[in-house]
């Protein structure tokens, strides 16, 4: 009995140990951020990167934020970045949530010919890289004047979302027939149904979703690289011109805070909405 | 209201509605046109989406391959070349070790974080303490861009500054850590960040397959005398293999098409020695100016990405018929 005991509390720590180790690796780039974020350089030079700061200082977040160059002339820190991201990053999201939510909608109640075929080819359209469509893209904006603004990146970025359509449909394809057919009767239209009935019922999905675009445009960092206005960047490509300047010092603290800053909104909302954004995750990584 | 119906006192909210929609286009054509255009609206809503998912995904990635045939270098131009950009292709050896690079890759970025992600989950789902925040812990890379893990990593990863600079000082003299400047190891420092990022969401997908599984399958096993490691050995994961599955499907094309991962950490360096695909591509049609060169590699990356997602796809719509 002793023993059997004695090889639980074994067997407890082993396990603790294995999740302890595994801490170590996947923490270990957040706590290196963190602390240097937070150093003065000269400490950082001297050779302690992975330990507290002697001296704790925000001086590198303000940098980061406002003053650090990030290649030619400007010297301005990520703040406009940040904004022009902000700016697409918002309406791509909504819009191409709703129009997800709608034509997802349509596929699972109202079946007509060809919706298979619809089916396929939007599943089809999640699986091709991004990298691809970047080439023609870029002509077109060129040909077409697109890239003096950012509503061609919001455009880009809700067609490029159109497979979470299937998202929707397979949430909808769930929810009780009884009550549209019941409206359908009482004389309402499948906008109204729709508006009514469907739109109410699906906030969880529309939670888990837009989380998903959300984190998705704001990572993304090939058609911002490629198709936004050369003088409205946005925040990864931001993050990678202030880390790649030429300068006589490295300032790896004012590099470090940058990046916490260009990860910030998805972490927090990660650590507010953890639940959902792993659910969207899981149900939707196959976008990308 | 016209003779020829014949209203049920159930269908009284029908009535009533076709009622007002003759009245307000006058006449019986509206009444039988109501069913009508229900049948179409479907389509005709849906008919946009489908549209713009036809052109954008299927006409742009035809006018990828289209391209391949031409002899496009600086600007696209419409001159037929036949195979020659697919023979040039062939015969560049930095495509070839593109190639070399992702089957070295590939293994790796979707094997370990599916063993490490497996065990994680095994772990975490033996009543441990704190698991919420481990399970935070291990996670919270999938929030962050390859942009931001990848400034990150490539300090820790460089010899002078990060990692083995640390070990020297604490007094570890040779210790030696790196991968990110050897030219015949730096696609394996790609595969270290890539593994970092992508393991807990692993990790994420087993918890919930574990979750699934009935506790009565442990408890009869138990009874029989079987060990906790031979039950979910022998047990518990071939009723995980859809997970596995899915999980495949996840990380193969995300591997395929890993691209901002190589421009931030090594910019395919030192020289070519860690360019994979998809930066390949890029490399050649928006710095090098061999766009017909770039659309051919871009056709094999295609065709790479079909021969992953057709089986799945048909395998999805059979079981949708089924169900």
């Amino acid at each position: 009995m002793l023993e059997q005991r004695g090889r639980f509390t074994a067997s407890r720590l082993a396990i603790y140990a294995a999740l302890l180790l595994a801490v170590l690796f996947f923490a270990l780039p957040a706590w290196f951020a963190l602390m240097n974020s937070l150093k003065p350089l000269e400490e950082i030079q001297a050779g302690n990167v992975l330990g507290l700061p002697a001296r704790w200082t925000i001086e590198p977040w303000i940098a980061a934020w406002s003053t650090a160059c990030t290649g030619g002339p400007a010297c301005r820190g990520l703040a406009h970045y940040f904004i022009n991201s902000l700016l697409v990053v918002v309406p791509a999201t909504v819009i191409s949530t709703m129009w997800g939510c709608f034509n997802g909608y349509v596929l699972a109640k109202w079946r007509f010919r060809g919706s298979d075929a619809v089916l396929f080819l939007l599943m089809f359209g999640t699986f091709l890289p991004a990298a691809l469509f970047v080439f023609p893209l870029s002509v077109i904006f060129a040909r077409l004047g697109l890239s003096d603004s950012l509503v061609g990146l919001v455009v880009v970025h809700t067609l490029y979302s159109l497979p979470i359509a299937l998202f929707f449909r397979n949430y909808f394809v769930g929810f009780p027939g009884e009550l549209i057919k019941a409206a359908r009767i009482d004389g309402a239209g499948l906008w109204v149904i729709f508006r009514r009935i469907v739109l109410p019922t699906a906030k969880p999905i529309l939670v888990v979703v837009s989380i998903m675009q959300f984190t998705s445009i704001w990572n993304d960092f090939l058609f911002a690289l490629v198709l936004a206005p050369s003088d409205q960047q946005l925040v990864t490509v931001g993050l990678n011109n202030l880390t790649n300047v030429q300068e006589d010092v490295a300032h790896h603290n004012t590099y470090m805070a940058a990046a916490l800053i260009a990860g910030l909104p998805t972490l927090l909302i990660y650590i507010a909405a953890g639940k959902y954004f792993v659910r969207g995750l899981i149900s939707g990584a196959v976008k990308g | 209201m016209s003779a020829g119906l014949s209203i049920s006192p159930l269908d009284d909210g029908r009535a009533r509605r076709l009622h007002e929609s003759a009245k307000s286009t006058g006449g019986r054509g509206a009444t039988r046109s109501t069913p009508r255009l229900e049948r179409w609206l479907p389509q005709l809503v849906i008919s946009p989406a489908f549209l713009v998912s036809v052109l954008f995904f299927y006409g742009l990635m035809l006018w990828v391959v289209l391209v391949s045939f031409t002899d496009s270098e600086g600007l696209i131009q419409y001159g037929w070349a036949g195979l020659r950009q697919h023979q040039r292709l062939w015969a560049d050896d930095n495509w070839w070790r593109a190639l070399w690079n992702l089957l070295r890759y590939l293994p790796i970025v979707v094997g370990i974080p599916m063993v490490v992600g497996c065990l994680l989950a095994i772990l975490l789902d033996q009543k441990v303490r704190f698991e919420g925040s481990f399970r935070t812990l291990y996670l919270y890379p999938l929030a962050l861009s390859w942009i931001v893990s990848g400034t990150v990593w490539r300090w820790l990863l460089s010899p002078d500054t990060g990692i083995e600079a640390w070990l020297h000082g604490m007094g570890w003299e040779s210790a030696l850590f790196d991968w990110i400047v050897r030219p015949d190891r730096a696609i394996f420092a790609l595969s270290v960040v890539a593994v970092w990022h992508a393991t807990g969401f692993v990790m994420a997908m087993f918890i919930a397959g574990l979750r699934a599984v009935d506790d009565t399958v442990f408890k009869a096993a138990m009874i029989d005398g079987a060990s906790l490691p031979r039950i979910y050995w022998r047990i518990v994961l071939p009723t995980l293999r859809p997970t596995v599955f899915s999980a495949a499907l996840i990380l193969l094309p995300a591997a395929l098409k890993t691209f901002d991962l190589v421009v931030v950490l090594t910019h395919g360096g030192p020289g070519q020695s860690s360019v994979l695909p998809a930066f390949y591509m890029f490399d050649r049609f928006f710095r090098r100016d061999q766009m017909g060169l770039a659309a051919a590699s871009g056709s094999i990356i295609l065709m790479m990405s079909i021969a992953i997602a057709v089986p799945y796809i048909l395998g999805e719509l059979r079981k949708q018929r089924h169900a």
